[in-house]
């Protein structure tokens, strides 16, 4: 009978473990974590072939790929967390070229010290919102730095999938005449957050908006295959959003304030700190831009979703050589949207 | 929102609209100063000059505390803010403004600065109670509205004991600014500026009252109307002084009656007495120095004032030769009058002070308004 005794790990102590170095070392620590964590949680056939790299079938068609970084503050927040966000994000990403996402990866810079309890949070929220649309995480990485040099964790998210054929969806393609229309309510995702910053704690029931939008996406795109343009309004806002197309597709654009749809909610908190909700981040809710004659039946589809019930035609496209989104203000006058200045900072008086 | 829609009418302003439209003497001009910056920005925001008449027009104002703040001032604080160990609390629109070499506290912050945004004087003194070590200086600007909330924030420091928190006062006041304005020889003697009357202060006055007003008006016999922040407000009030001017009437009257009285907040006015005493001069950026139009701590709280805590010494730093915030503050040039104006001095990238703030005629005109061309707002 052999001698050698049996290996034996003591598992992660997930409550009140933290993270250390050891973590990131390319170690036992480090196998061990992304055994009982990482491919715990986000288990599927590509990770268990645990191999530097996940190897999957390639459809056909044109591909599309985007990544994204998170480092958002706090860590947890109302509706949703970095782990959830980090899928999400980069899902709409790929999504807004109205292409099925396919696969993800992750990367992960831990700080020395978080605690593992938080960690495994976040991926199990990360795990629950890949497996819910249907996208596995299929690789993934993970970094440790020293204490002081980060903060808890920040989540680098890849997507890749598949466009339809004969779908063109891109920020070059807004025409003067078209429609332009948003899923639904602007601003709960940054007012969300900003309600527990530092400083400005304050009691709302507003929680973040964060979803994935491919479902969305795709019922859209079943209804009206000709969308021209697609894009999330995230950092920046709706304003910085339609900015950015209108620069690529060399169009002005008037929007129609009294059509905008906006919870009273973030209408207020907005109001008390001096911010403007269409500079406000969003995570679930996309802008859509798309020929006259398809607006009204993109609109149905939208609405008809779960995620699109509060859709509205917020504003058409027109012709203007300095590329300026403008506004009818509901008290009747006219004004520029114009980029986000900065970071959003509060007026004092 | 209740309490804020019904000041944001579309119908209503309409309403209003056709009102001016039907009194205003199409034989005359109006000039109308706004002097708040909180004015300022509901103008452009809400796009109110598209419903006046092309003979009533508004002239922006010296009224945003962030735009008046000389360079001076604000290098003594990005200077203030490299002290080691010290911590600098500000209300966040002073972080973008460029003092000497385009330095900012925002970029002081980047380059190590402790340099922390607060919402409130009371922040401040909490940060100071949370790091006993460390100076903590409350960066304290603003007009009469944000000085009673300073005093608070000394007397509560005094209260609490705490010795390493302290102020460096810059409160400015409305009412010397006024005078200065309506002295200056670009309207006394040179006619440069015609200005026929005044949209009043909203917040400032619920502190000082509306009593201040009635020497200008009388003096310098121009009408003034005070007025509330949201547009409906400003519009009224513009309706109120075309009714005053064609009537050859001068008096001071009160829009924002549901927050302002004739003799204002008189617990905050005694505050501010305890606490502060008036500078012989001052010197704002676009106005130049102007004689006892501010601040500061008063002897018994010498222990609060940064200034002397830290010997901070007056620094006179001229504005860039090309910029032209100063006659933009006095209401002599307009922000597109400027050359820099849209070409190197952007929001992103400020020049001068009137494009830091959203309260800023410059800021707001690019935000807001560039879209009209030159010729829809020609100088008159």
């Amino acid at each position: 009978m052999s001698t050698v005794k049996h290996n034996y790990t003591r598992p992660l102590d997930f409550k009140h473990g933290r993270v250390d170095m050891t973590h990131g070392s390319g170690g036992r620590a480090m196998a061990q974590l992304i055994d009982e964590l990482f491919v715990a949680a986000f288990d599927n056939e590509f990770l268990r072939q645990m191999n530097d790299q996940a190897r999957f079938p390639a459809p056909q068609g044109r591909m599309v790929m985007s990544t994204d970084s998170h480092v958002v503050s706090p860590l947890f927040f109302p509706g949703g967390d970095i782990g959830c966000l980090s899928v999400h994000g980069t899902l709409n990403d790929v999504a807004m070229s109205g292409a099925r996402p396919l696969y993800l990866s992750a990367g992960f810079i831990l700080e020395e010290g978080f605690p593992l309890g938080d960690l495994k949070r976040i991926v199990e929220s990360m795990a629950r919102a890949s497996r819910d649309a249907g996208v596995p995480i299929v690789t993934g990485d993970t970094k440790v730095v020293e204490q002081g040099k980060g903060d808890g964790v920040f989540i680098t998210t890849t997507g890749v999938g598949v466009v339809p054929d004969g779908v063109n969806i891109s920020g070059e393609r807004a025409r003067p005449g078209d429609k332009i229309l948003v899923s639904g309510m602007l601003g709960d995702h940054g007012v969300a957050i900003m309600s527990l910053r530092e400083n400005l704690t304050f009691h709302t029931s507003i929680q973040s908006d964060t979803a994935a939008l491919h479902g969305l996406v795709a019922a859209m795109v079943a209804a009206v295959s000709d969308i021209h343009v697609l894009r999330d309004p995230t950092r920046g806002g709706l304003a910085t959003t339609l900015n950015e197309i209108a620069r690529q597709s060399a169009v002005g654009m008037m929007l129609q304030e009294d059509q905008l749809p906006v919870r009273e909610q973030v209408k207020a908190a907005c109001e008390f700190l001096g911010l403007d909700p269409l500079y406000v981040a969003n995570e679930g809710k996309l802008a859509a831009i798309c020929a006259p004659q398809d607006a009204e039946r993109l609109l149905q589809a939208m609405r008809a979703h779960p995620l699109g019930g509060d859709a509205a035609i917020v504003g058409e496209v027109i012709e203007d050589p300095h590329h300026f989104v403008q506004m009818e203000t509901a008290f009747g006058g006219r004004r520029v949207v114009d980029w986000l200045t900065g970071e959003q900072l509060p007026r004092i008086c | 929102m209740k309490y804020v829609d019904e000041f944001r009418d579309g119908a209503l302003a309409k309403n209003i609209a056709a009102n001016i439209a039907r009194e205003a003497d199409p034989h005359r001009r109006y000039h109308l100063m706004e002097f708040c910056g909180g004015h300022t920005h509901a103008i452009s925001r809400y796009g109110i000059a598209d419903l006046l008449p092309a003979n009533v027009r508004m002239i922006h104002g010296p009224g945003c505390p962030v735009c008046v703040l000389p360079a001076g001032r604000v290098e003594n604080a990005i200077q203030l803010a490299q002290t080691p160990e010290l911590i600098l609390c500000c209300y966040g629109d002073l972080l973008r403004v460029p003092a000497a070499g385009g330095m900012s506290l925002l970029k002081a912050k980047a380059r190590g600065a402790d340099v922390r945004m607060v919402y409130s004087s009371a922040d401040a003194v909490k940060i100071a109670q949370e790091n006993p070590q460390r100076q903590v200086v409350f960066f304290a600007i603003g007009f009469e509205t944000t000085t009673p909330p300073t005093a608070v924030a000394i007397k509560q420091a005094q209260a609490l004991g705490l010795k390493n928190f302290s102020v460096f006062c810059n409160h400015v006041l409305t009412p010397s600014a006024i005078s200065h304005i309506l002295q200056s020889p670009e309207i006394r003697q040179l006619g440069v500026l015609a200005l026929d009357g005044f949209i009043g202060p909203a917040h400032v006055s619920t502190v000082i009252g509306s009593r201040p007003y009635e020497y200008f008006a009388e003096e310098f016999q121009k009408p003034v109307v005070i007025a509330g922040f949201e547009p409906l407000d400003v519009m009224q009030a513009i309706l109120m002084l075309v009714r005053q001017l064609n009537q050859g009437r001068a008096e001071v009257e009160n829009e924002f009656s549901r927050a302002v009285t004739r003799d204002g907040n008189v617990k905050a006015q005694l505050l501010v007495a305890e606490v502060f005493e008036l500078r012989r001069v001052f010197e704002w950026r676009g106005l130049g120095p102007v004689p006892y139009s501010a601040l500061r701590i008063k002897a018994p709280f010498a222990d609060y004032d940064a200034e002397l805590r830290f010997e901070i010494a007056p620094l006179s730093i001229p504005d860039n030769r090309a910029c032209e915030c100063g006659a933009i503050l006095r209401g002599v040039k307009r922000p597109q009058d400027c050359k820099l104006f849209g070409t190197v001095c952007t929001p992103d990238n400020p020049v001068g002070s009137c494009m830091v703030s959203s309260e800023g005629a410059c800021a707001a005109h690019y935000s807001y308004g560039r879209f009209r061309g030159d010729d829809d707002l020609v100088a008159t």
